[in-house]
């Protein structure tokens, strides 16, 4: 056993536990930071945007040294047919003073989050992975690690192991997942020449852009990115398990199928595939997240199923959860008081931030995706939009209004007649509005 | 060869001192301004265990003799042991115009101290321009240490040698794990030293017509002197270590279980070699994990190679396509192991292996040639 | 009982590809890690920790980042490390490099006490020459032991130790006085995880740092590019050999085998292999 006693320990080096470390042992806490991997974002992966604003609550200027790949200029939302696109874009110059998000990279980026929290005074230990939680009384006291002598004592640990989160089930606070709260991410960064990839994407010096897309997933609900890198693109989906079940689809099946689009053909042509890894992304949202703290833990970050899935944030609220589970700690430390009473803050903190609002505006989400037809949502509606747009736009002699009639009936098809339709809309904005 | 004997070895006890670097090391002199005009000729270090040279020392001659030409000067051999005048002569015959032979009792087997200071008299007195000597585990040892008192440069483990109109060897070997090949110079230092890969050259045939003179060297140290000493030397190892084997017969799921392993064994005997397998028959349990070749098991490198029932897979074929010499037996005219295969035979191998054997055998009675040592 | 252990960090060269369009090395993402022969030289020096209370220190002469390797050292219970850095050592070949450790271990000796042996790998993954340790010996005027697979005594009484030498034919039983070198292969032991308090001590770990102005007596023209003899003119990779299958048919096994035999005993291999 290590006779040190710590303050805190942090298990997980993902962006949750770093900014958990950083924020402690900046406030001069004696802090542990325990990560799996043989450095910390060696076996992480996401798609690739990192936001400003919460990370700048961490570290003000990041920016000046976190190693980031482009400053996102423009942002895609496509809608693809078999081999066609409704697209919506918005691009716009202001995006980059003050710069509202980048493109990263897990492998770099989790490296340069972890040194930041090292070179704070954090005591970060890797390829050592977390076993189990000692408790003592009810109360944790420590955790036991996979190492000879294992066993290492703090008054708090901080559980910030993603999404699997062994120890969350150990709490009892997570349980095992159901097919329906958690997709699938496969992803791929693919090596391409930097001047290619910026004649491609209408790219000036540091720009990137994201694009995301719908449909196109063999029916099954689930979102696709491409987004820019300095000389990579990162190109992934996600789909939901459930449906990946049920349809008995390989996860790279979909990805090579997805790749074959027209519109994504050309612009991965050429790359060379670099990495290849697959990931869950929880997407239970508002109504599966846990007590986020009892005596002796907390709880953050994807373990804790702080995702927004509707916006990708991921990242933040990991960040954001990690600061603020650490701020409570602080207190804690202040107090010598470390039961579920006294770092209450924490739940406290999150509940009355953006975290807890915006999960708890796309309650509904998760119950609406879960109760519609992922085949409707995701095949049949975008098919159906495409095809509307394509008899809108093609002059052919058919009248404008007969065409309008023509484009509506396709849509209102789609859906299974018009109420259908409207009941649909109508439960999709409550959902998104919760 | 007066100052020949060098200075006496001080041996310290551990608790009497401070361990003290030796200072004179190096030439005090720039060496970049020296002239190295009088260092003439190539000499090669011949390396022998109980009076039988590797043949790597003669295949050295035989490449040296090559560069000794191109250079037009005089290719001298060193021969250091005991009992070894035999093989003065036999390096006379290889290609030496002649020899320093270093013949006394604690010379038997080698070690460090006394044969590098032999070495280190040789090229002292007679300032050699190249020094060559077999990338085994002895002449590494030996060349390591020679070049540090000369000093010199010295490059490991080479696979090619040549030498430029400005009479520096070009010494190549291969680098990040034999994915590259490096061309290693020496300008300013004479001796410019290698150490070369055993098989990579060829030794010249036995010519007992040729003449050379044979110079006697005094030992440098009495036994009382040398430190370290020989207990013993144990023939057999309990492990096989492919990546040293000069014959390998390796055998694959064709050999239909251990028993075929058995029927190989018998013709790697005959061979003078080693049995190998795929991986296919390590997993079937045939054989041990020691014996695999390939991706997860030992590159090999030998001069001669048989698949034997291998498909030839590529994880298999990237352990063993550097063999000199590849003889693939397979019942399956398709099968990729023809590749990369010298020579190619279809047909089954539990027939042909004996027959195989058989013909060896008669073969090596005939010649009279005996499995020698590396 | 002082032991030390020179280790070198090294790009993985396993993991090191050929781009197939530039033919050049592709480095990157290939990841730093202590050349693994050295690590089975630290365990063997960590057993005699753990048997007789030897004290361990590792040295390593390279980058700053070269810390981390050395760190790892320290996690897997090294006492003391040490790192020689500095701009002007850097383009060393082995002569170089030798004369450099040399030093540093005689610079531990004095500051850390008497050492009674050292140990090396057999070769680094990315210099691949297997020189610097038998140069270290000869600087040092220790007697060297290289190839060792089995470390069968040591003899503290009478400073002794006996290994076994890993030669191409068999295994050498070899008996010498310390101090003394050895230079070790991965079948002498396996390297151990470092246990937790280990990798706790080693990340608040610094480890000694010098540079050239800490040797008070270091001669610069032996050091670094300056010091090396040797320099690589050129690099390239080789072609892929190109195979010309000969199909050998014929009436009878017998005769098949017959014609094999011939053709082995007129090939270029028979007479590398000494059968003509
Ligand atoms: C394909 C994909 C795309 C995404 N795109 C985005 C995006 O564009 N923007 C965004 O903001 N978010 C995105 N996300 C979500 C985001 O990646 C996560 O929400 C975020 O990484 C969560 O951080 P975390 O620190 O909680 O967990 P993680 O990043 O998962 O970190 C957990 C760490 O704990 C370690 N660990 C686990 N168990 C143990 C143990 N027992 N012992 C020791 N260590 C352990 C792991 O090795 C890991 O390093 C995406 C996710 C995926 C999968
Ligand atoms: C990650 C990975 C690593 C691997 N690493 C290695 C490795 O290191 N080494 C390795 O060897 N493999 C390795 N493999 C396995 C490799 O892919 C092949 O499966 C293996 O080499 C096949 O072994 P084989 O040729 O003996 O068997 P098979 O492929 O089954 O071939 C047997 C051959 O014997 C022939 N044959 C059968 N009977 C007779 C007969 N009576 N007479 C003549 N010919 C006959 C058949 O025609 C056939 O060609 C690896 C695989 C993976 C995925
Ligand atoms: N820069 C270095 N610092 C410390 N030890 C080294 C260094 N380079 C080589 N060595 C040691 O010498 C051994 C042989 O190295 P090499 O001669 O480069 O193959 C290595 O396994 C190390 O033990």
């Amino acid at each position: 056993m290590a006779t040190e006693r710590f303050d805190a320990v942090v298990v997980g080096g993902g962006p949750a536990g770093s900014a958990a470390a950083y924020t402690m042992a900046k406030a001069g806490l004696k802090v542990v930071l325990i990560e799996r991997g043989e450095f910390p974002g060696a076996k992480n992966i996401f798609g690739g945007v990192i936001y400003r604003k919460q990370l700048e609550d961490i570290i003000p200027e990041f920016w000046k040294e976190a190693p980031l790949e482009r400053q996102v200029i423009e942002q895609r939302m496509w809608i693809l047919g078999d081999q066609s696109a409704v697209t919506l874009s918005h691009r716009n110059e202001a995006f980059k003073e003050p710069n509202n998000c980048w493109t990263g990279l897990r492998v770099k980026f989790d490296q340069w989050f972890a040194s930041k929290a090292e070179q704070a005074g954090s005591l970060n230990i890797y390829e050592t992975v977390v076993t189990e939680l000692l408790r003592e009384n009810g109360k944790v006291v420590g955790v036991r690690t996979d190492r000879d002598e294992g066993d290492l004592y703090a008054e708090v640990v901080v559980v910030a192991d993603g999404v699997n989160s062994l120890l969350g089930k150990a709490l009892g606070v997570h349980r095992e997942w159901q097919p329906n709260e958690v997709s699938l991410a496969v992803k791929e960064v693919i090596a391409m020449p930097k001047e290619k990839i910026m004649d491609r994407f209408n790219l000036e010096g540091n720009e990137g852009v994201t694009t995301e897309f719908v449909g196109n997933t063999m029916g099954m609900a689930g979102l696709g990115f491409l987004y820019t890198n300095q000389d990579t693109l990162s190109f992934g989906v996600g789909v939901m398990v459930s449906d990946l079940k049920k349809k008995h689809v390989k996860p790279y099946e979909l990805l090579e199928g997805v790749k074959q689009h027209p519109m994504l053909r050309r612009l991965l042509q050429g790359g060379e595939t670099k990495e290849y890894a697959a990931h869950l992304i929880p997407e239970g949202g508002f109504h599966s997240i846990p007590p986020l703290s009892g005596d002796g833990w907390v709880i953050c970050g994807d373990a804790a199923q702080l995702v927004n899935f509707v916006h990708r944030e991921g990242t933040n609220l990991a960040m954001t959860s990690g600061r603020f589970a650490a701020e409570a700690i602080i207190e804690a430390h202040e107090h010598g008081d470390f039961s579920r009473a006294g770092l209450a803050g924490y739940d406290r903190r999150v509940r009355e931030s953006f975290v807890h609002k915006d999960l708890k505006k796309y309650k509904g989400l998760h119950n609406f995706l879960r109760d519609s037809d992922p085949t409707l949502m995701f095949d049949k509606l975008p098919q159906a939009l495409n095809e509307a747009a394509y008899q809108m736009l093609l002059v052919d002699g058919v009248t404008k209004s007969e065409k309008q009639r023509m484009a509506m009936r396709g849509v209102t098809e789609a859906t299974g007649g018009l109420m259908s339709l409207i009941k649909l809309g109508a439960r999709g904005w409550r959902a998104m509005n919760g | 060869m007066s100052d020949m004997k060098l200075e006496q070895d001080q041996k310290q006890t551990p608790s009497e001192n401070a361990p003290k670097m030796r200072r004179d090391l190096s030439p005090s002199e720039a060496v970049h301004e020296k002239d190295w005009s009088d260092h003439k000729g190539i000499l090669i270090v011949v390396e022998q265990r109980g009076g039988i040279a590797k043949k790597v020392s003669w295949q050295l001659l035989g490449e040296g003799r090559r560069l000794a030409d191109k250079l037009q000067t005089h290719l001298s051999a060193l021969v250091i042991g005991s009992n070894v005048s035999g093989l003065a002569k036999e390096a006379i015959y290889r290609g030496a115009d002649n020899v320093y032979l270093c013949d006394s009792v604690e010379l038997e087997n080698y070690r460090t101290r006394p044969y590098s200071k032999v070495c280190l008299a040789v090229i002292r007195e007679y300032k050699p321009e190249i020094v060559l000597l077999g990338a085994t585990y002895t002449g590494r040892d030996l060349a390591g240490a020679i070049a540090t008192h000369l000093p010199t440069g010295l490059t490991a483990d080479c696979t090619q040698l040549d030498v430029d109109e400005n009479r520096l060897l070009l010494a190549s070997r291969p680098a990040f794990s034999e994915k590259m090949l490096a061309t290693i110079l020496c300008k300013q230092y004479k001796p410019q030293m290698a150490t070369a890969r055993s098989g990579v050259f060829l030794a010249l045939p036995l010519d007992p017509t040729r003449q050379g003179d044979i110079i006697t060297i005094p030992s440098q140290m009495t036994e009382g002197e040398i430190v370290t000493q020989v207990l013993d030397f144990l023939e057999q190892t309990d492990h096989v270590s492919l990546e040293d084997q000069e014959i390998i017969v390796a055998g694959g799921r064709g050999l239909g279980g251990p028993e075929g392993f058995v029927m190989l064994q018998e013709f790697a005997d005959a061979l003078g070699g080693v049995v190998g397998a795929s991986r296919a028959a390590v997993d079937a349990g045939w054989i041990g994990h020691d014996h695999q070749v390939g991706q997860t098991g030992s590159t090999v490198r030998s001069k001669l190679y048989f698949a034997i029932g291998i498909s030839g897979a590529v994880q298999h074929v990237v352990g063993m396509q550097n063999a000199d010499m590849i003889v693939a037996v397979n019942r399956d005219p398709q099968a990729p192991i023809f590749k990369v295969a010298h020579l190619g035979i279809v047909g089954d191998l539990f027939t042909l292996v004996p027959a195989l054997t058989e013909a060896i055998r008669a073969q090596k009675r005939n010649s009279g040639s005996v499995p020698v040592a590396l | 009982m002082h032991i030390v252990v020179c280790i070198k960090q090294v790009p993985d060269s396993r993991e090191i590809r050929i781009d197939p369009n530039t033919n050049t090395l592709v480095r990157q993402g290939v990841p730093a890690i202590v050349n693994y022969y050295d690590l089975h030289g630290l365990e063997e020096a960590l057993r005699f920790k753990d048997t007789v209370g030897a004290r361990v220190t590792v040295i390593s002469m390279g980058p700053p980042s070269a810390e981390k390797s050395l760190r790892q050292c320290i996690a897997m219970g090294a006492d003391e490390a040490v790192l020689v850095s500095d701009r002007a050592f850097a383009g060393a070949d082995t002569l170089a490099t030798s004369y450099v450790v040399a030093l540093t271990i005689e610079k531990v000796a004095q500051e850390f006490g008497i050492v009674d042996l050292v140990f090396c790998g057999k070769q680094t993954l990315d210099g691949d020459t297997g020189q610097v340790g038998p140069g270290v010996a000869c600087r040092l005027d220790y007697d060297q032991l290289t190839y060792v697979e089995k470390v069968v005594a040591l003899d503290e009484k009478n400073h002794t130790i006996t290994v076994h030498r890993h030669l191409e034919d068999g295994v050498e039983v070899v008996q010498t006085k310390l101090p003394a070198l050895i230079t070790v292969l991965t079948e002498l032991n396996k390297p151990r995880r470092a246990s937790l308090p280990g990798v706790l001590k080693a990340a608040q770990y610094k480890p000694v740092v010098w540079s050239t102005n800490d040797f008070a007596n270091i001669d610069r023209s032996k050091i670094g590019l300056k010091g090396s003899p040797t320099i690589v003119s050129k690099t390239w990779v080789p072609e892929p050999r190109k195979v010309n299958t000969e199909m050998i048919d014929g009436p009878s096994p017998e005769a098949i085998a017959a014609d094999v035999t011939k053709r082995l005993w007129s090939s270029e291999a028979a007479s590398r292999l000494g059968w003509a």
